[in-house]
């Protein structure tokens, strides 16, 4: 099935599946991380000027109020630009259904399409003359109608972009025939029982705690640039700058230093920032510094879910699907850098772990005056989901029959992996689910929650006076998408392991999860091994961050990596023990003969004789130079195929994505006199196949729900009809606080990948995916009434009290 | 988001920053707390000229406790009257409000005088003076004038100081024997300004009966709304009967008063919905404290 599946390793025993503590926490907690802002203290600083306008004409810039201000450096408008660099900034991710993609110019050419879209750069001795610099630069904007919100904008009265009729971006429709060969209309037509129904869910964002940033050194003898970016490919960003720049690959370097979380929003590239600071520091060969502020980081980087749903749907007396037609429009903002992979997404994931009938799926990704959409965390999945899961409710509800059960009827059973939904996925590949159980998920969730003794509970709360609820809600998520990752593994002479990934890291936890897998592949303490990621210096192979792959992609590479020095230094090991390498076993960072502990080497030794040496510096070389021991005469010191070093770089490329699943229930409280809504359970079952450590993915899953909280109960991105987005602060845009996310209790299940040696499945995104469709099902479970729109406050629950 | 060019003064006495208060005039702002100001620096939506940095004023520093009342000086932090137990003991509801101000870093920083001249109608402090019938004192160069609460909000974000002018403290009175205080208020998540918040102030006669009873709203008018529901709570049978209290009434009477907005939180019917709803909690609250539990089920 797989074109490189190998049996799992008999010795992985080792901290591979243990909850070791993230190695990364002590040097995060205690201040001691490297965050963008924290490096180029000398630098000088960028800042910009943004539209105040959603829709507005450039008729003419005016710098000269600010030319005056002490330490003002350098003013750059589009006009400025050279080249390849006055372009539209790249379409990262073409697709045959997006016939009018559009993307931002670095710096507004003529027309803004968003508040936030930037005008001018301004280089200065620090930020704040920076500032006081950009507060000088007199616009004068031609205002033009603002479009807002995908319905006006689907109508299409006014334009975003004068070239794109009815302000289509894409439209793609995906078809999957029951095995009758009826198509989902009919096969609704045809059904015992239809219902039909509109949902909606607002916009949010991924808001990491640190915004983006780029700082930028240009070393004028070496003709060479170094970057940091705050990203979530360090490598792309790489080639974006080479690329705009006309720089020579090799002369461009880029690290992704501690990032404060992407959640999505740090994959997308260039930002405009990521080409114009390393231009400018060229240009002046200066070091300069951009970071992104937090009214910047709102206005002018990416959200996301917006979306409006019109479903129909046909089932039969057991709830089971057999038609379902599903017509998404889709808010894709200003501009399209990410494709329309959201709404791929969304129109694919939707089916989760059912069978249906038949599947019709049409979307429209339509322009607007906003801030562009790109991934957020579960990136379209918690609209499918929600679509999905609203629907099974409702038919539960038609039919008077338990929620669980209807969804039950309509799982894909444990005996029919690989499933074929028909369609194709966000890589290109066929929609297979590759393994699951998800009667038995339902099961072990149905258990933490208690749903069956939970009428109980309702009765005896509503005796005192109270009214709660109970919701649950399925998924399935595609993880680990190519194209593939690296791994670089060497052994060094003093017995330390090294490994390198080019992917980055936002806080996940890579330093310490892929040390475990290096760990345990390679038999060495897991003290040992030090991990690095996202330095182009080390590894200048890799794809990025996101689509939960880096487990499953580096991962399993790192793994391959490690395989590849094992057999090398079992081979050296062989020679100079005088064995079969068949004999021979790695612990504890020692080779040696199984049965005869002491016949052994250690990979240090090896690591010396690995490197046949000229020069000696120290004791460890001295063995290893060419009068101190007496190999063959008859062979070169290097034997023909090898390589110098204990060492091994090995890439995995999956086959298509691995799919793993959950399935998430709360119980939530509702105020009857204030309407507000509390959780008082939050449970979770959890499937990313063989766990690599429990406590990371725990940690990844209550991050997740943390912020699926947020996009259920508070989070939304609230535009005027003027386009401005009224609550671009933190104080108006409602993160949760730990006050507001409900202790989450999680139970693991582990149906293992057969598709990637390690067996793993992607775990980044999966606790955010269900929660909007769970706890909107709990609050209709308490109230009684519908509830087709996310986030839901308690004054938009009170609404629903009146209207009922 | 860096503040536009300001200069900057650090006075250590009361007197020395009256003088610069005097010279910069209305081009002056003073920083206390900052809890407020800076935020609005920094997002260049305040740009005085001169910034004037009382934190080196130690005398302002005080929390003054008497059986009148309480006197906070301009540089108590909230932290710091919240947990005196002076202050506490002569006045309750101070606590009561504080402990639902933002959160315990914003409070360790932010000042009770600060607040009040900040005059947010969304904030706790403001309510509460309202409610207790308060006062705060303004000195200037050369003079100073107490300004009674009622006289003090003037509108969203306006209060009564004048150019030149600084808050030295606030007085907190003390309510009669047999009172009682309630903060109660719905917040979108712990430690945001309030949707709707009421402040209650409850007093009982020597035979438990209502003698007097108020609330003050907050985020229902550009000031806080203060209402006096005496008349419309009682004076009822006493407490060995409970209270025979419509409390609907007494919602609808407050309902009445206020003017709530909708924004993007919440609408003003809700806001209004809920106005009445803890009017009728914060005054049950209070008079249950009032009665110290002796006048049985409300």
């Amino acid at each position: 099935m797989s074109e490189r599946r190998e049996p799992a390793r008999e010795h992985v025993t080792g901290v591979f599946g243990k909850r070791v503590q993230r190695r990364e926490d002590a040097r995060l907690i205690t201040g001691r991380g490297r965050f963008l802002d924290d490096l180029g203290g000398n630098a000088l600083a960028a800042a910009f000027v943004r539209s105040p306008h959603a829709h507005a004409r450039i008729r003419d810039i005016d710098v000269a109020a600010a030319l005056d201000v002490d330490g003002l450096v350098a003013i750059y408008t589009w006009e400025d630009l050279p080249g390849v660099l006055a372009e539209p900034l790249p379409l990262l991710i073409p697709h045959p259904a997006l016939t009018h993609g559009r993307t931002a110019y670095p710096l507004a050419r003529e027309v803004v399409r968003h508040v936030g879209e930037p005008v001018v750069m301004v280089v200065a001795r620090d930020r704040y003359v920076a500032e006081d610099a950009c507060s000088l630069i007199e616009v004068d904007y031609e205002i033009l109608k603002p479009v807002v919100g995908v319905e006006e904008a689907a109508q299409a009265a006014h334009l975003v972009h004068e070239d794109v009729p009815g302000n289509v971006a894409a439209h793609m429709v995906q078809e999957v025939p029951a095995p009758d060969g009826r198509s989902a209309r009919e096969a609704i037509e045809a059904a015992p029982h239809t219902l039909a129904f509109r949902l909606d869910i607002e916009r949010s964002a991924c808001t990491p705690l640190e915004g983006k940033g780029v700082y930028a050194r240009w070393d004028a003898d070496d003709e060479s640039l170094r970057v940091y970016s705050s990203t979530q490919t360090s490598t792309s960003v790489r080639m974006a700058i080479a690329a705009k720049l006309g720089l020579p690959l090799p002369k461009v370097e880029v690290i992704a230093p501690d990032v404060g979380g992407g959640f999505g929003v740090k994959i997308v590239h260039p930002w405009p920032e990521e080409i114009l600071v390393p231009w400018a520091a060229r240009l002046l060969d200066r070091e300069i510094k951009w970071t992104e502020d937090r009214r910047e980081h709102f206005i002018s980087s990416a959200h996301e879910r917006a979306q409006v749903q019109y479903v129909r749907v046909g089932f039969d007396d057991d709830g089971r699907v057999l038609g379902l037609d599903v017509n998404i429009l889709h808010d894709n903002g200003a501009y399209t850098p990410y494709g329309i992979i959201v709404p791929i997404v969304t129109s694919t994931q939707l089916l989760g772990p059912y069978k249906i009938g038949a599947y019709r799926v049409e979307f429209s990704s339509i322009y607007t005056n906003t801030v562009q959409v790109t991934p957020y965390r579960g990136a379209g999945r918690p609209q499918g989901v929600f679509c999905m899961e609203r629907t099974m409710d409702r038919i539960a509800a038609h039919l008077g029959r338990d929620r669980t059960d209807v969804r039950a009827a309509n799982f894909i059973q444990p005996d029919e992996f690989p499933y074929d939904q028909g369609m194709t996925f966000q890589d290109g590949r066929p929609l297979i689910y590759d393994s699951g159980d998800y009667p038995e998920s339902l099961r072990m969730l149905k258990e933490l929650i208690g749903w069956d003794s939970f009428p109980a509970m309702r009765d005896q709360a509503a005796a005192e006076g109270r009214r709660i609820g109970i919701g649950v809600g399925c998924y399935v998520e595609g993880t680990g998408v190519g194209p593939y990752e690296g791994g670089h593994v060497q052994v060094t002479s003093d017995g330390r392991v090294h490994v390198s990934t080019g992917l980055t890291s936002q806080g996940q936890g890579h330093e310490t999860v892929f040390a475990q897998i290096v760990a345990t592949e390679l038999g060495v303490p897991f003290e040992k091994v030090s991990v690095v990621t996202g330095d182009t210096r080390r590894f200048g192979y890799a794809v990025g961050t996101f689509a939960s792959r880096a487990a499953v992609v580096s991962g399993n590479a790192i793994a391959l990596a490690c395989r590849k020095v094992r057999e090398k230094a079992l081979r050296i090991a062989a020679d100079a023990l005088e064995a079969d390498p068949r004999d021979l076993e790695i612990t504890d960072g020692v080779v040696h003969v199984v049965g005869a502990p002491s016949a052994s080497i250690p990979l240090s030794t090896i690591a010396v004789l690995s490197n046949p040496l000229r020069y000696a510096f120290d004791d460890e070389t001295r063995r290893a130079t060419q009068f101190a021991s007496a190999p063959s005469p008859d062979r070169p010191p290097v034997s023909e195929g090898e390589e110098p070093g204990l060492e091994g770089r090995d890439y995995y490329s999956p086959i298509r994505s691995t799919f793993a699943s959950g399935m998430h229930a709360a119980i939530v409280e509702t105020d009857p006199l204030t309407a507000e809504i509390k959780i008082l359970r939050y449970a979770v079952v959890h499937d990313c196949g063989k766990l690599i450590n429990p406590m990371i993915v725990e940690g990844q899953i209550h991050g997740g729900v943390a912020q699926g909280v947020g996009g259920a109960l508070y989070e939304k991105m609230v535009y005027d009809q003027h386009g401005q987005l009224l609550n671009a602060s933190f104080m108006d845009f409602l993160m949760p606080y730990a006050t507001e996310v409900p202790r989450i209790e999680t139970t693991h299940l582990e149906t293992p990948s057969p598709l990637n040696p390690l067996g793993v499945k992607g775990a980044g995104e999966a606790g955010v995916i269900p929660v909007s469709a769970v706890i909107a099902a709990a609050i209709e479970d308490a109230e009684g009434i519908p509830i087709d729109r996310m986030p839901i406050s308690p004054s938009d629950l009170h609404a629903l009290r009146l209207a009922r | 988001m860096k503040p536009p060019p300001f200069d900057y003064h650090g006075p250590a006495s009361l007197g020395e920053t009256l003088r610069v208060l005097a010279e910069v005039g209305p081009h002056g702002k003073v920083l206390a707390g900052g809890q407020s100001l800076i935020p609005l620096l920094n997002m260049r939506l305040a740009a005085p000229a001169h910034l004037v940095d009382i934190n080196r004023v130690a005398e302002l520093d005080t929390i003054a406790a008497e059986p009148g009342g309480v006197r906070v000086g301009a540089l108590a932090r909230h932290a710091a009257v919240e947990r005196s137990a002076a202050a506490r003991a002569v006045q309750p509801l101070l606590g009561q409000a504080l402990r639902l101000v933002a959160h315990p870093v914003i409070r360790n920083r932010g000042t009770v005088v600060g607040s009040l001249v900040h005059a947010d109608p969304s904030a706790e402090l403001p309510a509460v003076l309202a409610l207790l019938g308060g006062s705060v004192r303004l000195a200037r160069l050369g003079g100073e004038r107490e300004v009674a609460a009622a006289e003090f909000f003037t509108g969203p974000l306006e209060s009564a100081v004048a150019p030149g002018e600084l808050a030295v403290s606030a007085f907190f009175p003390a309510l009669p024997e047999r009172s009682g205080t309630a903060f109660c208020e719905v917040a979108r998540r712990h430690g945001d300004y309030a949707v709707a918040g009421v402040a209650a102030a409850v007093t009982l006669d020597e035979d438990f009966r209502i003698a007097a009873a108020r609330v003050a709203c907050v985020s229902v008018g550009p000031v806080p709304v203060v209402a006096d529901v005496t008349e419309v709570c009682g004076p009822r049978p006493a407490a060995s009967v409970g209270w025979d209290v419509d409390w609907d009434a007494v919602a609808r009477a407050v309902q009445d008063r206020i003017d709530p907005e909708e924004d993007i939180h919440a609408t003003a019917t809700y806001r209004r919905h809920l106005t009445g709803v803890l009017v009728t909690r914060a005054l049950k609250s209070a008079a249950h404290e009032a009665g110290h539990g002796e006048q049985g089920e409300l």
